[in-house]
């Protein structure tokens, strides 16, 4: 079975290199310069894959991007990728290529069978008959259809392969390296500006590598030689422009060069973009146009004169355009007898000549009433005027050119239907937008080449380069002759399978049908048959599919529109645009100063926010359910140290500082004396709890604020804000120290012990250093900074001092309190013993709650102003039925309670939304019991009730009781001792 | 997009933070109006088209400034009135 042949001589292809590939197992051959889809055409593989829905067979249609049959998984394990078009990928060694959609083989597939029930399967099919009535059949019967249906599969292995992301910056970025972009690029890159010439094939000079005239090939191999030359210029093959961005932003991705293992993807800043994105040629649509060996006219001209592949021995074309008279040429000098099928009345008299003069017949009036053959084309009906059967190897096909509108239409500029060429063109250019050749319907090499050089100069002006440079030599070539086209389609109504969409098996009957049923715009067209929504996103397709609509609602194509056109131009992996950024690097890791010592140290640790925390040790027990009551107990008894510099520290000085904070904070802050500490929480404008923390006034104009470490970043801000925005007068600078500074916590009845044994020249008794007293000492030359503050309820200090020297005061810390048994302690035991002393943390303070809901209502200064003051009155804040912070107790002790918990009176049915949550749950060492803290419609006034917690997620009830949150120590007496 | 910041230069988005709407006056702090505040926080334009804002260089130089950007196209409109 095959179609074509390899030529003697001429080509692009390296005969003198033969290069072996792996095609579904077996191993066949290329030369350099070949693509996978032209060296299976050359090995006589002319069916190379079956079509979505139906299976039919397929081969290829085209030469390029466009391709909608040809597509591939290539490579193995965790390198596969699906449906790469063949007619883009380089013949390599080692290229491993299996063909989509086929068992066993595209030759013999079991599944064709869905190709004799194929009238069954228009358009809507699986959704009429698979929902509608019978509602739960489509998810049983979905995974068969999926299996069925369908593409390549991706590997569900790691992928392997690498990826860059760059940031790149240009003055001119042109799209495109055909004879417009050449031109562009040689005019910009004359000027000394940066250019980018991004290309997606592996050669430069688009459609000039699919001729033969010899002076233009010596003007492309000029202009290449220069532009490879100037160092201001970048030329980037293999490279597609996958989308425009706001900012005049590109996003390019180069695949890798054959062999090499890195794609790179560049987000590009442009100062001008041109467009020379040229052409795709369009099918037309008839009855059996699918068949292996039917491809656009175009393409057989490349594969002739590029790939050096001719037809067997004949060749029909068909066409209602002019340009595929230059592949009937092209094929009758290859010794291919030719047949013309002229949709048209009469071409140009000068076709007319040259066919003659090749022996070539045309037939006017007349198209395809069918192809013979269902796995390689061999007969051809022509249908029309004139009603002949023609043998042939290859059905070349032209419906017209159709400008490569997509990237031009990504800032949402709709294109424009010009009936000069039957297409659509680029709408108005936004600024710094500019195109040249082909893509603007202008499709003469003259008028590429001296439309690019204009492109070119608009765009220097438009950057305001005053500089002149020097004009571009055109080719020595005849002048363009008048492309003709005229819109007739000749799409018989009565056909069966005459395929609009190739890739998504939509035929011209499924688009007719769509009308019938009432869908008329071509968004819903495309949804409804899914025609344009495959990998190949319909750059063939489309174009036609709304051709019928226009024609079917009796509109212009203008009226009827297109779709839209979204990046990325071409499918793109997600690897990508991830780059580097997976794993451990997806995002930054942020660890304390001490981290070194607790990993040495038997920490497990676990993630908060980026921070890398510590736990739990194992010196407490192999796992966090037992560890953390250990740790508590440590504390509640002893003495232990835990790490929190991860809290927010904020350095506050100036004039100013006590006043910013005497606003900030809903408590005073005014006449907090030197050497003091006070417990501050601070509101949003809107009134809600924004963040609490303590705050000690170090010296007359200096204040040192932490923050919950949730909320450092964003409290950070909120300082700089008041600060820059609005109150600009005030003399006050605020610092984060958060990195610069580390903390460690010293808990428990034993920490003054300790802490006395560790700085031996300081006086830690009440007198000396009371409850929230602070002070900064010098030890070993650093400064230390002591502050009598207690999150677990217990005597207890926090020690801060500059971050490098924080691994050293801990374990300075460490040894001072090993006779009292020191032990450290990590995140899970700091946030039970909290829970204990009914402290709120993170989990309460979510920016939804007041003050008063947080029991914290009698904080709020009376007389002095503070931010939120006025909007916490809003009446919804006031009600008495929103939910306040409430302790709990598990009554049942056989069962579980758990976070997130939903809250029912006792005579509640058991449904909804509830009266509240559970916030935190803990087990407490001191009650022996779980006990939690949660929101609870009308809070304390219900203290002693019991209520229900709810989980229906594990469908578990459990007895509560209601209770103060405060569960040790009410008074006090711990902290003060 | 990349926005101008007055200290470093033109810079990705990515490295700032939004604000909000800049042309929304403030009440005086300590002012007791409710009204006042709810007006300034809960209602304000959200023009499609030139708006003045607020934005930080936060992983920058970290200064807030106002500039005045076209919410449809992203453009950067230069600085506040």
């Amino acid at each position: 079975m095959t179609a074509f042949r390899r030529r003697g001589s001429g080509g692009r292809i390296d005969r003198t290199t033969t290069i072996p590939f792996t095609y579904d197992g077996s191993r066949l051959f290329g030369h350099g310069g070949d693509t996978l889809a032209s060296a299976l055409l050359a090995s006589g593989k002319t069916l190379v894959g079956r079509s979505f829905k139906y299976h039919r067979p397929r081969g290829f249609l085209s030469a390029g991007v466009e391709e909608p049959n040809g597509l591939f998984t290539l490579g193995e394990f965790g390198r596969t990728e699906p449906n790469m078009p063949g007619t883009l990928t380089e013949v390599h060694e080692g290229l491993i290529a299996k063909s989509q959609n086929a068992w066993p083989s595209p030759d013999f597939d079991v599944m064709a069978v869905n190709s004799l029930a194929s009238p069954l399967f228009g358009a809507g099919f699986y959704y009429k008959t698979f929902m509608g009535p019978f509602k739960r059949s489509w998810m049983f019967y979905e995974p068969f259809i999926r299996k069925a249906a369908g593409l390549g599969r991706a590997t569900e292995q790691t992928d392997t392969a690498r990826y860059d992301v760059i940031n790149g910056f240009c003055d001119v970025l042109v799209v495109g390296a055909g004879p417009a972009g050449l031109a562009t690029a040689l005019t910009a890159s004359r000027s000394g500006l940066r250019v980018v010439l991004a290309e997606l094939d592996f050669e430069l000079g688009g459609s000039l590598l699919s001729g033969t005239n010899e002076s233009l090939e010596r003007w492309r191999k000029s202009a290449i030689e220069e532009l490879s030359q100037q160092p201001n210029t970048r030329i980037l093959a293999r490279t597609v422009v996958q989308g425009l961005y706001d900012g005049n932003q590109a996003l390019l991705h180069t695949r890798a060069v054959p062999g090499s293992v890195a794609s790179r993807s560049e987000s590009l800043r442009f100062k001008t973009i041109i467009h020379c994105s040229g052409a795709i040629e369009r099918p037309l649509v008839f009855h059996n146009n699918d068949r292996p060996g039917v491809m656009l006219a175009g393409a057989v001209r490349t594969y002739l004169n590029r790939f050096a592949l001719a037809p067997l021995k004949q060749a029909v074309v068909v066409t209602n355009n002019d340009s595929a008279y230059a592949t009937a040429f092209d094929l009758a000098e290859a010794d291919v007898a030719v047949t013309i099928a002229e949709l048209r009345a009469a071409p140009s008299g000068d076709l007319l000549a040259r066919a003659a003069q090749l022996g070539i017949a045309i037939f006017p009036n007349t198209g395809i009433a069918d192809v013979v053959g269902t796995k390689q084309v061999q007969q051809v009906k022509l249908g029309g005027r004139h009603s002949v059967t023609i043998d042939c190897d290859v059905l070349a096909m032209s419906g017209g050119w159709s400008p490569n509108v997509h990237l031009t239409s990504h800032g949402g500029i709709k294109p424009r239907y010009d009936e000069k060429i039957a297409g659509f063109v680029p709408g108005e250019f936004a600024a710094a937008h500019f195109g040249a050749g082909s893509v603007l319907g202008e499709f003469g090499i003259l008028a590429a080449v001296r439309g690019g050089e204009a492109a070119a100069r608009a765009s220097l002006e438009f950057i305001g380069h005053k500089k002149s440079v020097k004009a571009v030599e055109p080719p020595p070539i005849r002048d363009d002759r008048a492309y003709g086209i005229s819109s007739v389609w000749g799409t018989a109504s009565d056909a069966k399978k005459a395929f609009v969409d190739f890739q998504n098996d939509v035929t011209a009957k499924d688009v007719r049908s769509t009308h019938q049923e009432g869908y008329l715009s071509v968004e819903h067209m495309k949804r409804y048959t899914t025609l344009g929504m495959g990998t190949d996103q319909g750059k063939t397709s489309n174009i036609n599919a709304l051709a019928m609509m226009a024609d079917l609602r009796g509109l212009s194509i203008q009226e009827t529109g297109t779709t839209t056109f979204r990046p990325p131009y071409l499918p793109l992996t997600i690897g990508a645009l991830a780059g580097r950024s997976v794993g451990h690097h997806f995002r930054p890791t942020r660890r304390s100063p001490m981290h070194d010592w607790h990993e040495s140290h038997g920490a497990t640790f676990i993630e908060a926010g980026l921070w890398m925390r510590a736990w739990y040790y194992d010196w407490a027990g192999p796992s966090p359910e037992t560890a953390y009551v250990k740790e508590m107990q440590l504390v509640r008894k002893g003495v232990g140290i835990a790490d929190v510099s991860t809290l927010g520290k904020i350095d506050v000085q100036g004039p100013g500082a006590a006043e910013f904070l005497n606003r900030v904070y809903v408590n005073g802050f005014a006449k907090l004396a030197v050497g003091k500490a006070r417990y501050g929480v601070m509101l949003n404008d809107d009134g809600v709890v924004l963040d609490d923390g303590t705050t000690s006034h170090i010296s007359e104009n200096q204040f040192y604020l932490t923050t919950t470490t949730a909320q450092a970043g964003e409290v950070m801000s909120w300082l700089e804000y008041l600060l820059q925005c609005h109150w600009p007068d005030m003399k006050v600078h605020v610092t984060s120290l958060t990195d610069e500074w580390g903390g460690m916590a010293v808990s428990g009845p034993k920490s003054r012990e300790t802490l006395q044994l560790a700085f031996p020249e300081t006086d830690f008794s009440n007198e000396g250093l009371p409850y929230m007293g602070v002070k900064d000492i010098t030890f070993d030359g650093a400064t230390v900074r002591i502050l009598r503050l207690s999150f677990s309820g217990e005597l207890a200090y926090e020690v801060h001092c500059p971050a490098n020297f924080a691994i050293a005061l801990w374990e300075h810390i460490l040894r001072a309190g090993e006779p009292l048994g020191i032990k450290p302690y990590g995140l899970e035991a700091l946030a039970s013993l909290r829970i204990e002393k009914g402290h709120v943390a993170g989990l309460e303070l979510d920016h939804r709650n007041t003050l008063d809901d947080l029991g914290l209502g009698k904080m709020a200064a009376k007389e002095k102003p503070f931010i939120g003051k006025e909007l916490r009155q809003r009446e919804n804040l006031q009600a008495p039925e929103r939910r306040s912070l409430v302790g709990l107790e598990l009554m049942e002790p056989d069962k579980k309670l758990r976070g997130g918990s939903i809250l029912f009176a006792a005579t509640d049915e058991i449904k909804g939304h509830g009266r509240g949550y559970v916030t935190s749950v803990t087990w407490s060492t001191e009650l022996q019991k779980f006990i939690a803290l949660g929101l609870y419609q009308g809070g304390l006034e219900h203290e002693g009730e019991e209520i229900i917690a709810a989980f229906p997620l594990k469908n578990e009830q459990a007895r509560l009781k209601l209770v103060s949150p405060h569960f040790i120590d009410k008074e006090g007496a711990r902290l003060h001792a | 997009m990349r926005i101008p910041c007055p200290h470093c230069g033109e810079r990705e988005v990515s490295e700032f933070r939004y604000g909000g709407d800049a042309s929304r006056v403030r009440p005086q702090h300590g002012t007791g109006d409710l009204v006042a505040w709810h007006d300034y926080y809960f209602t304000y334009d959200n023009p499609k088209g030139p708006h003045t804002e607020h934005w930080q260089h936060v992983l920058g130089c970290r200064q807030w400034f106002t500039l005045r950007r076209d919410t449809a196209t992203n453009e950067i409109l230069g600085d506040a009135p």
